[in-house]
């Protein structure tokens, strides 16, 4: 609390002296920095302060393209991931195998699994875009260079396309993970495509029934 | 033996120096916070490695919880009204200005269209404890999301951005009419929203 002091209180009066009294002005601050503190914690609790991340897709547009301007996949540079239920992932090089069960391959999300064999497939780009980025972490190219010479890297020839199915039953976060792996091992052609049950259900079942609709 | 004096010393200190740091921490709060939006649902994003980051202005977040209930919001309020009068139109319902004024204020909307001015009658407190139970239909036959959409892209313009926020549990059907419905509108560039995670290739 706001308290005054007088000084010169109790002393001799002063013949004759000024009669004005000295005063030291003492403001107890107390209640201001808990009124202070209280705020802060309101603005901290309410804020975001770190923004969230985002990743940009875009996908192909509805109409319809003549078959002549389609980029035309070459089969061994294709890679089609299903996403299916219960986080399982299987993959498929190429063409679709229908009488050979052993054509779909389980995999899993994360290091050991799909990556492996992306980062293999694409491991050319990946040794470029990792000397590109040492070269910026020493200043040697601009962000828009680095930026320029990473996309004609990840457009190149010979850098593997990667066709993403999902089922029904996989979860978003399938979707981001299988997208994420995308960017991790930077494969610049993807796609997320329609799943149809006829086609990669087909070869799912032929899988998990170890070739009983290949033999019929 | 001398007794030792203790010196007696007044405990108060002083708290302007203290005042003066708590007034300077409020004064970076107030200036650099940006509020939580209040959602009606909870969703918890999936991680990725990407380090974009969203802008701050122009976007229309389209939220969608695991159960595959859609919602929007829009920052501009005058794009809100604009939407909500266009999108009453193609559906033969007109809002009075006062319903117009509170739709403006809210912050994320999600309900169907011939429920919207029996929502807006209601108190906030209500609109909060039902808004999460509602959400825009998204079938292929009462394509409503694809109105509000197409009512945000005229009032926004171009440089509006669609960012989708949608819960890691969120089956991909859900998804995937989402994503349909936006292919149909030619709306081919979008963000999927996420939480960082750190990890590199090896």
């Amino acid at each position: 609390m706001a308290e005054i002091q007088e000084n010169s209180g109790g002393g001799k009066k002063k013949k004759g002296g000024s009669k004005q009294k000295k005063l030291s002005v003492h403001i107890d601050f107390t209640p201001m920095v808990d009124m202070n503190m209280l705020l802060i914690t309101f603005f901290m609790l309410c804020t975001s302060l770190s923004k969230p991340q985002t990743m940009e897709i875009s996908m192909p547009s509805n109409d319809k393209v003549n078959q002549q301007d389609q980029p035309a996949v070459k089969a061994s540079q294709a890679v089609t991931l299903v996403l299916a239920g219960k986080d399982s992932l299987f993959y498929y090089e190429g063409k679709p195998d229908y009488g050979n069960y052993q054509s779909l391959k389980l995999s899993s999300y994360g290091a050991d699994g799909i990556r492996t064999l992306l980062l293999n497939k694409n491991r050319e780009a990946v040794i470029k875009i990792r000397e590109l980025k040492d070269k910026k972490a020493q200043s040697k190219i601009s962000e828009a260079q680095f930026k320029k010479e990473v996309s004609e890297i990840k457009g190149g020839k010979n850098t593997p396309t990667v066709i993403i199915k999902a089922t029904d039953t996989s979860t978003y976060k399938n979707l981001i993970d299988a997208l994420d792996e995308m960017q991790i091992c930077n494969i610049g052609k993807y796609v997320i495509d329609k799943y149809s049950p006829t086609a990669e259900g087909l070869l799912i079942k032929n899988y998990r029934s170890k070739g009983a609709y290949s033999r019929k | 033996m001398s007794k030792v004096k203790v010196a007696r010393k007044s405990t108060r200190i002083d708290m302007t120096a203290m005042s003066d740091v708590t007034v300077l921490l409020l004064t970076f709060f107030m200036l650099t916070s940006t509020f939580v939006k209040k959602e009606p649902v909870t969703v918890a994003t999936p991680a990725s490695v990407s380090e974009i980051k969203i802008p701050e202005t122009n976007i229309l977040s389209i939220l969608i919880d695991p159960k595959g209930k859609v919602f929007m919001s829009m920052d501009k309020q005058t794009d809100m009204e604009n939407s909500l009068t266009k999108v009453g139109e193609e559906y033969g319902v007109t809002f009075t200005p006062e319903e117009i004024n509170k739709f403006r204020i809210s912050t994320t909307f999600g309900v169907p269209i011939k429920n919207m001015k029996a929502y807006l009658a209601m108190k906030p407190e209500e609109q909060d404890k039902i808004l999460g139970s509602l959400g825009i239909p998204t079938d292929s036959t009462d394509n409503q999301f694809k109105s509000w959409v197409k009512a945000a892209r005229k009032s926004n313009g171009t440089n509006m951005i669609i960012a989708i926020k949608a819960d890691q549990e969120t089956p991909y059907k859900v998804i995937k009419s989402v994503m349909t419905s936006l292919q149909d509108l030619r709306e081919n560039r979008y963000n999927l929203i996420t939480a960082l995670k750190k990890e590199t290739a090896k």
